[in-house]
């Protein structure tokens, strides 16, 4: 089974900062992680390559930097690593990264035929859950995102099911290899790396290409050109200024302190208030 | 499948970076072996960074080393309550081309520094811990176990530099526990404030730097001192005890920080900031006194591990580096030599040391820490005579001066008494020097 993670170095969220002056997100001396979501697709991919053998190789595109998420990955136990970096792919939007991670991944099956890619659900930085089905979309692969659990994966007849998480309950899927999945959060814990894993992701060379080695002709296609995506404007939002009121719930009856409670939420929003009691009206 | 190095570096702090990288610049095979997620993640400093010390392990670290200010001035301030007394040098000389103390932020500077180990050819494994020593059947240190499976790795010899607390050589029996009595308990915060507010208060140019040391009534009676250092867009601002005041006084740290903070000789510099961090570490005060057993037949222990801070002059990570690089070159001419990493080899360290420094400073203020702890009135007595006696004399009040020195003298007398005075001038004399 020859298996491709698609992994991102995303500075870590519950350590970042807004500059206090300038209201800009500050990355400086923010430590960088892999984004967590990732994590649960990278161990979903270890667990089947013990299963049925293989290889797993992680992929990231980013700056010279994100080799430091490669080796990570490689000492919790994927087998390879690609460094997809290039100045051109500075500022990609989903549509430019999942090109760029499609074209990459085309590249890695020239050695061997991709069999399953796995993506993190979305990014803890942008949070656009599109890069996975992106890639999919370019490789024309089935997609399954979601996947609470892998049921069962038959090498032989080349197929997956899958447990889904959906609206209203949970789908099984099964689905003909190759096809992209991504992890819901939860679905496993990440394994933690043998003494040896980490030694050799220390040392191993990690494959790097450029937007050339990748097989991108048309470098308009990536980075900030090949981004439709603007932003406009980034803030911070303002702290509230309204303090939190404390009620009192020692020795009180639980309906007492609930009256309370509605009571002075009516207080601070009278037309809450009317609105609730013009509906009860209505029904 | 378990490998063997020549050396494997236990920590990533200064002591442990300066080992690793002195080793490996060598040409030595080294594994350094950190707990935190990287380098710099678990180290907590004030913190001031002393050129020379890491000059001497890599020149050109201005280059590229996240370093915040250059410091232009220091103050030294004896605080009572309301007041504080004190010295300020300020020198054009420090603007010079190769700055000699800077302001840092470790995170990132130990980050940069451990780049530097692994550019220099180590190998840096991090979120590993060392469990413990693994010796041979004659008791030489050959290698570590560490919390990961099949986690034995071997090394001709094994550097501590595991910080304080020196967990390993605890474990391993080779050092006693820290005791309360010889280690500090220090707490800071960072307070952000936009670069130009800080050069305007501090009145300091764009790369220049302040240091405020401070002692007095604000530790109430325990013996620990405070300080300020500007950072670049940030002000670090804490304050340390001797554990054992802390536990005898039932005093809690962040209380004095607070205390600290809201003295008015310090809340003005502090007004409009926005804290973003909190942060405690253990600092080793013990002096010589606390300084174990350096070496063994295949080990040594170097940095705070090794108890080697100047707690007068605020010396720590210069000593850390200079005992990590001492080590490193101890292990070299070992090497170079074809010898073993045995303890009468390894004793070369020490005797570096006692060359250096590190242990020269040391032995020099050893009868220190026990002069303050015998002598509390230092903190609480003397800051408050000494603003009283500044304040007499300066307020004009149609009293003679005469009268007010007199005043001023029989304060001290009726405080201390002249015998007191004459000891604690004794000791202190005698303490420094």
């Amino acid at each position: 089974m020859n298996i491709v993670v698609c992994i991102k170095q995303v500075p870590d969220s519950a350590q970042i900062r807004v500059h206090p002056v300038t209201n800009t997100i500050m990355r400086q001396g923010v430590p960088t992680i892999i984004n967590p979501y990732d994590l649960y697709s990278l161990e979903a991919a270890l667990q089947l390559r013990d299963q049925v053998g293989g290889k797993v190789t992680v992929l990231t595109m980013g700056p010279p930097m994100a080799e430091d998420a490669l080796r990570k990955a490689m000492g919790i136990g994927a087998d390879k690593a690609v460094l997809l970096t290039d100045r051109f792919f500075a500022g990609s939007d989903t549509l430019a990264t999942s090109y760029a991670l499609s074209m990459a991944i085309t590249k890695i099956a020239e050695d061997e035929p991709v069999d399953l890619v796995f993506c993190g659900k979305q990014t803890i930085d942008g949070d656009t859950a599109q890069v996975g089905p992106g890639i999919a979309c370019r490789l024309g692969l089935n997609q399954l995102t979601y996947v609470s659990s892998i049921e069962a994966l038959d090498a032989k007849a080349r197929e997956i099911t899958v447990q889904r998480r959906s609206e209203g309950g949970v789908q099984v899927l099964k689905t003909k290899l190759p096809c992209m999945v991504t992890m819901l959060e939860g679905s496993n814990t990440i394994r933690r790396g043998s003494m040896p894993n980490v030694l050799r992701a220390g040392r191993e060379p990690i494959k790097t290409f450029n937007a050339a080695a990748a097989g991108i002709e048309d470098v308009t296609r990536c980075g900030l050109r090949g981004s439709p995506t603007v932003v406009k404007k980034v803030f911070a939002p303002k702290p509230r200024a309204d303090k939190a009121k404390l009620i009192d719930t020692t020795n009180r009856p639980t309906s007492d302190i609930a009256n309370d409670a509605v009571e002075a939420i009516f207080a601070a929003a009278p037309k809450l208030q009317t609105d609730l009691v013009g509906r009860a009206a209505q029904a | 499948m378990s490998e063997t190095f020549d050396a494997i570096v236990i920590g990533a702090g200064p002591s442990g970076n300066a080992c690793a990288y002195v080793m490996a610049k060598a040409g030595l095979n080294v594994l350094q072996i950190e707990r935190g997620e990287y380098s710099g993640s678990k180290n907590v400093q004030g913190a001031i960074l002393y050129a020379d010390a890491l000059e001497r392990i890599i020149p050109d670290f201005r280059e590229d080393a996240p370093l915040e200010r250059h410091i232009v001035e220091q103050r030294m301030w004896i605080l009572d309550d309301k007041a504080h007394v004190g010295g300020h040098y300020r020198s054009d000389a420090f603007n010079e081309e190769k700055p000699n103390r800077y302001t840092i932020i470790r995170a990132q500077f130990d980050k940069w520094f451990n780049r530097q180990v692994r550019e220099a050819g180590a190998l840096v494994v991090c979120e590993t811990t060392v469990t413990e020593l693994i010796k041979d059947a004659k008791g030489k240190v050959i290698g570590v176990r560490t919390d990961r499976d099949e986690g034995e790795v071997y090394a001709d010899v094994v550097v501590m530099a595991d910080g304080v607390n020196a967990l390993v050589a605890n474990r391993s029996g080779l050092k006693k526990e820290v005791t309360p009595e010889s280690v500090a308990l220090a707490v800071k915060e960072m307070h952000f404030l936009p670069q130009d507010v800080i050069e305007s208060r501090f009145n300091i140019g764009e790369e220049e730097g302040v240091v405020i040391e401070v002692a007095g009534s604000v530790t109430v009676g325990m013996v620990g001192t405070a300080f300020l250092y500007t950072n670049k867009e940030s002000i670090a601002v804490g304050i340390g005890c001797l554990v054992s005041d802390f536990t005898e006084a039932q005093v809690r740290p962040a209380f004095l920080l607070e205390k600290f903070k809201n003295h008015p000789s310090i809340k003005p510099l502090l007004a409009g900031s926005e804290v973003k961090e909190y942060a405690a570490h253990l600092i080793p005060e013990g002096g010589l006194n606390a300084v174990p057993q350096l070496f063994g037949d295949g080990w040594m222990i170097v940095g705070d591990a090794a108890q080697f801070v100047n707690a007068v002059h605020r010396e720590g990570s210069n000593m850390a580096m200079t005992s990590g690089r001492l080590a490193a070159e101890t292990v070299i001419e070992a090497k170079k030599a074809g010898k073993p990493m045995i303890a009468s080899v390894l004793s070369a360290y020490k005797k570096a040391l006692e060359d250096s420094f590190v242990i020269k400073d040391l032995h020099k203020y050893r009868r220190l820490p026990k002069v303050l702890h015998n002598n509390k009135h230092f903190f609480t007595d003397y800051p408050r005579l000494l603003s009283q006696a500044a304040e007499t004399m300066l307020r004009v009040d149609g009293e003679d001066k005469r009268s007010k020195e007199k005043k001023i003298t029989k304060s001290f007398r009726s405080t201390r008494r002249i015998g007191g005075l004459i000891g604690d001038m004794f000791n202190l004399a005698r303490a420094f020097r």
